[in-house]
């Protein structure tokens, strides 16, 4: 072995422990990858948030490009958001709710108050079909493409930012997949 | 006056038991469903919400819907393993304290053992190298010098 590769091997492996260390600091723990992604949305049938006796199910999706946006009036950062939600309505963007683990009344009334970017919520008020979902953690964004498979998710509040960056580009390529 | 405070003290102690007592939720358990068994399985789920906590330490709202899940699965008759895999398919195997072996990671588990190899044969690379060098610190050629040196250097000194 030439010298100075035993004297370069350690600074080589040092460099790329620290690149890798450096890469792990500014991953966010609190993001946890979905395990359905690319895979078939979970089925489900909810009662609506505004009707009561009609259903909110994955047949609501089909054939149509959808968010489906996970919300509650006790989440802060659901607030915060609420605007690019209106935002990306204005623009067409279908976009269903899941109105999670929250009163019926309040739920309705922050609609009245902020505005309803959405075409329908379904009311889960156990948190069950959350769980289907793998939610944990208000709000959560699924795409769901033409055929009824999760695409995307995001975590956290959507941001005219990461709206533009990734949402956006995404939504356009799946419109022009086939349903 | 000692005896209200102690008596405050008592009062202040079995309150605060009750209060972390109540975190766990009264579950019925029945034929189906062991409270050893089932405090063993949530102890090994991470909750979510909480990172740094299992699903049997954890308050958070979504930790006691998942006890509730977890429980009722056990109540329908599912094993352990059936629980796990129905959690590990909504939220991926990080609700699991113990990662799975897999292609992604071996690397987690080898990973360690291979750089212990690695140590090993460096450290007995080197003692071979030193160990030859403690027993013929000079070639032939160099003996014989030395040899001649020290020989000649002796008659010098008488």
């Amino acid at each position: 072995m030439p010298r100075f590769v035993r004297y370069l091997a350690p600074l080589v492996a040092f460099i790329a422990l620290a690149g890798l260390l450096y890469k792990g600091l500014s991953l966010d723990p609190k993001l946890v990858p979905s395990p359905l992604i690319d895979k078939p949305a979970p089925a489900f049938s909810l009662p609506g948030l505004q009707q009561p006796d009609t259903r909110i199910s994955n047949a609501d999706f089909k054939g149509q490009v959808t968010l489906f946006n996970v919300w509650a009036t006790w989440c802060v950062a659901c607030r915060q958001e609420h605007s690019v939600l209106m935002q990306l309505a204005q623009q067409g963007v279908r976009i269903y709710g899941l109105n999670y683990k929250d009163e019926r009344d309040s739920a309705k009334h922050w609609l009245q108050m902020y505005g309803n970017p959405y075409l329908a919520n379904a009311f889960d008020a156990d948190g069950r079909t959350g769980i289907n979902w793998g939610v944990y953690g208000t709000p959560e964004t699924f795409v769901v493409d033409k055929q009824g498979v999760i695409r995307h998710k995001v975590i956290g509040p959507l941001t005219t930012e990461s709206v533009r960056h990734e949402l956006l580009p995404l939504l356009k390529q799946l419109h022009k997949e086939d349903g | 006056m000692i005896y209200r405070r102690l008596l405050l003290l008592v009062i202040l102690l079995t309150t605060l038991t009750g209060a972390m007592a109540a975190g766990l939720e009264a579950f019925d358990f029945s034929a189906n469903v062991n409270e050893d068994r089932y405090k063993n399985l949530i102890a090994q789920l991470r909750c979510l919400v909480c990172q740094n906590q299992s699903l049997a330490d954890s308050d958070a709202a979504l930790a006691h819907d998942l006890r509730r899940e977890v429980w009722e699965l056990m109540d329908k008759g599912n094993s352990d393993d059936q629980v796990k895999e129905y959690l590990v398919a909504r939220y991926g195997d990080f609700v699991l304290y113990n990662p799975p072996l897999k292609p992604s990671t071996y690397i987690l588990w080898y990973g360690p053992f291979v750089l212990l190899a690695i140590g090993l044969l460096m450290l007995l690379r080197t003692l071979k190298r030193r160990s030859k060098q403690a027993e013929s610190g000079f070639s032939a050629e160099e003996q014989e010098r030395l040899k001649q040196v020290l020989g000649t250097e002796k008659p010098d000194k008488e």
